[in-house]
């Protein structure tokens, strides 16, 4: 059984509904609990939490303290290629966006890199748009290769794969896979991706499965924030992850909540998600999940991500860029998103330390994937 | 004086070095605990690199290095990774977890006991980090391990010694050190474990993430001294009945 029958099993109404009517007494009744179900996380993320932020933040913070220690691990992804067959209408990659499209050429990847290591990094996520004629797997199996020198840590996202594809991938020292629903909201779903093989959302939705099916070590989950309601849509993200956690229970898992952001040819979100509604989800899936890593990009302003630090997050990227080649071939070139916090590695390991907690550059080794 | 392998500890305190704030603080807590064998994750550790942050501040003549594999999932991952952390920090000694479960980090009897035995044939000194499962511990010994490391709670939780039952047994039964490791939460908790017959605990979060870890260091370094002199004192008899100052019998014992 895969996900795809527990989801059918659910109405994204009843889910909202059910969501939007948990009482102060249900939250309280979460907070106190010993082992939480989805009710309590529902409770957790409805409106009637707000007024809990407070008590939520206290716990949240004891409870990552307690299984991470004051520790934040750094990462930074590196654009392979902004070449893509969708369309989607909240992405700067998107088919119908008119950029110059660019796939670095293994002499790039290794300058990209080789910036990447002076800011300190040991850990690398590759991200690609979807463009099966020429970011496939053999281009992903020669990076891979490639770069592994150079890297504790490979993680990637970019489009889904079948499971051979994932083992053959892993085999050569990838360790970790984000993949985003975007939205559980099938009909908004279709509606955000009108073209493209990213357009079937039940291959979207079953590729953690065929992830955890490849014995990946860790799998990253998330929707975009903007698109639809973003406390049904993180209930689904919450029971994909009990899910996921309950079959393929080798994996460890990581949830990230990107915001929309300015893009070329922008979308308007659908819906706002407030600084106080990001901390109250943050919040939610710690309490509900005192194992899962929560990261927090450069889309979040330098304020927000300086106080996150304290809350739950345990991993944060710093001196992003956006673009293929944005480190050194071609700095100047389309990013997909604009960043938030523009500062350097250094600046934020610096405000790292100043808040009491140190900046991770390791924590693991490709002598593990062997 | 603890003995295991060829080497002899004065401290049977031991420690880790995850989640402190800076490697700074790990350092000064270290030195505060007394400790003189402290567990390093190689997955933290740069094995190319001789100036490691991590490495640099362990530095201290009376502390040796535990590699642990902590990350490995498999018997075979742990055999690789040991043979390389024997090469990087020139060390045979080695702390083997295998746990292949990310969310209680529970280890696995039948991968451990497999890289145990092949271990033992490669020359390292071997303590395995263990379930309190009385015979696995048996079965270990057997093959060859240096010592077992039986868990008190789950890795990281502070709830104390629940295994207590298993811990007695194990204690009673082996014929390598026992080190109590996972679960400790307090000083009370390691002074319970010396109290009971350990050899030695392993501490981690019950110290890096206190408020002040450099005090409770040295606070379970105290316990630890109190527990293992309690042990050798040998802590009187408990009753379930009062058992009165003057009995009834006492008068037999005196001449008449």
């Amino acid at each position: 059984m895969s996900f795809k029958e527990k989801f059918e099993a659910y109405d994204w109404e009843e889910v909202k509904a059910s969501i939007y009517s948990k009482t102060p007494h249900d939250v309280q009744k979460a907070l106190l609990a010993q082992k939480r179900t989805l009710e309590d996380f529902k409770a957790l993320i409805s409106p009637a939490a707000s007024s809990f932020l407070e008590p939520m933040a206290q716990l949240s913070r004891k409870l990552t303290q307690k299984r991470f220690g004051k520790t934040m691990q750094m990462y930074i992804p590196l654009y392979l290629s902004n070449e893509c067959t969708n369309i989607c209408t909240y992405c700067g990659f998107s088919l119908d966006n008119k950029v110059r499209r660019k796939t670095l050429s293994r002499e790039e990847i290794l300058r990209e890199v080789k910036v990447i290591k002076s800011l300190g990094y040991d850990h690398v996520l590759l991200v690609t748009g979807e463009a099966n004629q020429t970011v496939h797997t053999a281009y992903f199996k020669e990076v891979i290769q490639l770069i592994r020198p150079y890297f504790s840590q490979i993680s990637m996202e970019v489009q889904p794969l079948e499971t051979a594809e994932y083992e053959e991938l892993i085999g050569l020292g990838l360790y970790s896979v984000l993949i985003y629903q975007e939205t559980y909201h099938k009909e908004d779903y279709k509606k955000h991706h009108p073209k493209g093989k990213k357009s079937n959302f039940n291959y979207r939705l079953e590729t953690p499965d065929r992830l955890g099916q490849a014995g990946i070590h860790k799998m990253g989950l998330g929707v975009l924030i903007g698109l639809e309601d973003w406390r049904t849509d993180s209930f689904f993200t919450a029971a994909h992850l009990q899910y996921l956690e309950r079959t393929y229970w080798q994996t460890r898992y990581s949830l990230s909540f990107p915001r929309l952001r300015p893009f070329s040819g922008g979308l308007e979100p659908k819906v706002e998600m407030t600084d106080r509604e990001l901390v109250q989800l943050i919040c939610a899936y710690r309490i509900m999940n005192e194992e899962v890593e929560i990261s927090l990009s450069t889309r979040e302003s330098e304020q927000f991500r300086d106080h996150c630090i304290q809350l739950g997050v345990t991993s944060i990227s710093a001196g992003s860029k956006t673009n293929p080649g944005g480190y050194a071939v071609e700095p100047g070139s389309l990013e997909q998103f604009e960043i938030s916090d523009e500062r350097s590695p250094v600046q934020i390991a610096e405000m790292i330390r100043e808040r009491g907690y140190e900046p991770v550059w390791k924590d693991w080794d490709q002598i593990f994937v062997q | 004086m603890l003995k295991i392998a060829d080497k002899t500890f004065g401290s049977r305190l031991f420690t880790g070095t995850g989640k402190f704030s800076s490697a700074a603080l790990m350092e000064e807590s270290l030195l505060a605990s007394g400790s003189e064998l402290v567990t390093v994750a190689l997955r933290r550790v740069d094995m190319n690199d001789a100036h490691d942050d991590m490495l640099l501040h362990l530095k201290h003549p009376h502390i040796h290095l535990l590699p642990n594999t902590s990350g490995v999932r498999t018997a075979k991952e742990a055999v690789f990774a040991a043979q390389l952390a024997r090469e990087a920090l020139e060390t045979n000694w080695l702390k083997l977890e295998i746990h292949p479960d990310p969310k209680y980090l529970l280890p696995d009897p039948i991968e451990t006991l497999k890289a145990a035995e092949e271990l033992a044939k490669l020359g390292f000194v071997i303590l395995p980090y263990i379930h309190a499962d009385p015979v696995l511990c048996k079965r270990l010994e057997e093959v060859g391990v240096a010592a077992v490391m039986p868990l008190g709670a789950p890795i990281g939780s502070n709830k104390g010694l629940k295994t207590i039952d298993f811990l007695e047994i194990i204690i009673e039964q082996s014929n390598v050190p026992v080190i109590v490791d996972a679960g400790i939460g307090s000083p009370s908790d390691a002074a319970k474990a010396m109290e009971i017959g350990a050899d030695a605990v392993l501490v981690n979060t019950a110290i890096a993430v206190a408020g002040d870890p450099v005090a409770m260091a040295e606070a379970f370094k105290m316990a630890v001294i109190a527990g293992r002199m309690a042990f050798e004192a040998r802590l009187a008899n408990q009753e379930n009945h009062a058992v009165p100052s003057s009995p009834l019998t006492a008068f037999l014992d005196y001449e008449l």
